[in-house]
């Protein structure tokens, strides 16, 4: 696996757009950025309203995750590029979601929408319609999803990488500072947990650092590539950007997701928290 | 949730005497500036979120008290402005250089 496999430049999607086999895949959780305007050809998912059980808090069974690409039109030997808004953390969590249902070539649009926008690229706003398919998804592999009990036993053995920002880390907010802070989770952080914020392994516009821009931060930072890791946030979407960072561009095998995160680690009763 | 909400609008809903918000909008040339990409630093100028403004050029953050940093970048150019908030109503300008 190397960067080229699993990202792809703004430049080389403008250069493919309208390619039979692949198809790009807007993923934001506010669907009104797509509906302003959108690359050319891509077809939308809600992260909420499409990718989230609607009842449980967990993501689509394999059933319902074949029905939702089926009725998008993606094919299992579709090449998939994913993009989105903020910084591509949505569309980093629909990438890992891809990879735990077993899509064989998927890969991220590197910068995502900002990149894009900034660029002053073509946005269309034309519906677009393809043809349903009948997609068959894997049973899912949870060699890179983590459950809370196993964030608990890691507890000083395994790296976990707090991927919030040093204020939602050390428990001056709960979450992100575009959301109003009311929140009923405790404040703080996993112990033993490093900070490594997500935002350290983008640039300003919203692009990757290169390899070894990244391999020195994480260095630097404590992270130990000879143990297992473990990513996590506030709802798994910021650190499935830094899950695509450690695994996919820097190649270490072990890396899960912990998508339940703060809000679930926060609420849970008698666990262990620093601050 | 997790993205950010539309931004502008009326602070309806929203509880002051609890909230730090930090707001205000994107200038350039006179003019406000929509879909600039603002974002909100800490006082060791670590991020901690990002919005696109409205229409209207508006962002808005909830925060906490202390000294932040507003950074905009939009295709247009890049500005800056560093703001010390109080819990409630913090509004500002930043204008773009180009």
């Amino acid at each position: 696996m190397s960067r080229t496999d699993v990202l792809v430049s703004v430049d080389w999607v403008q250069e493919h757009l309208g390619q039979p086999g692949i198809v790009l895949v807007e993923v934001d959780e506010d669907t009104s950025a797509y509906d302003g305007g959108h690359i050319e050809g891509a077809v939308k998912l809600d992260w909420k309203k499409d990718l989230q059980d609607p009842l449980r808090r967990d993501y689509l069974d394999k059933s319902a995750f074949e029905a939702l690409l089926s009725s998008r039109g993606i094919a299992n030997d579709d090449t998939v590029v994913l993009y989105g808004g903020n910084n591509n953390w949505f569309a980093a969590y629909a990438y890992w979601y891809f990879k735990i249902y077993g899509h064989r070539d998927v890969k991220l649009m590197d910068g995502g929408r900002k990149k894009w926008e900034l660029d002053g690229r073509p946005l269309s706003k034309d519906a677009v319609e393809r043809p349903a398919t009948q997609y068959q998804a894997a049973e899912p592999d949870l060699s890179i999803r983590a459950f809370r009990d196993e964030v608990v036993q890691s507890i000083g053995s395994k790296n976990i990488v707090d991927v919030r920002s040093p204020d939602e880390f050390s428990g001056k907010i709960l979450a992100p500072a575009h959301l109003p802070q009311e929140q009923s989770q405790r404040p703080g952080h996993v112990p033993t947990a490093i900070n490594i914020p997500w935002s350290k392994a983008a640039n300003e516009d919203g692009t990757f650092k290169s390899d070894e821009e990244l391999a020195k931060l994480y260095g630097e930072q404590g992270f130990d590539p000879s143990k297992p890791t473990i990513a996590y946030c506030r709802i798994g979407e910021r650190s499935s950007h830094t899950w695509f960072v450690l695994r996919e561009l820097l190649g270490n095998s072990d890396v899960k997701n912990y998508d339940g995160s703060w809000v679930e680690y926060g609420s849970l009763v008698g666990v262990p928290i620093e601050k | 949730m997790c993205g950010a909400p539309k931004q502008g609008g009326a602070l309806a809903g929203i509880d002051l005497s609890t909230q730090t918000v930090i707001q205000g909008s994107v200038w350039h040339e006179g003019a406000p500036v929509a879909g600039a990409y603002v974002r909100l630093l800490d006082g060791t100028d670590e991020f901690t979120a990002e919005v696109v403004t409205s229409p209207e050029g508006e962002f808005r953050f909830f925060a906490a008290p202390g000294e932040w940093k507003l950074r905009a970048l939009a295709p247009g150019g890049k500005g800056q402005r560093v703001i010390e908030a109080e819990v409630g109503l913090n509004e500002t300008t930043v204008v773009l250089d180009a």
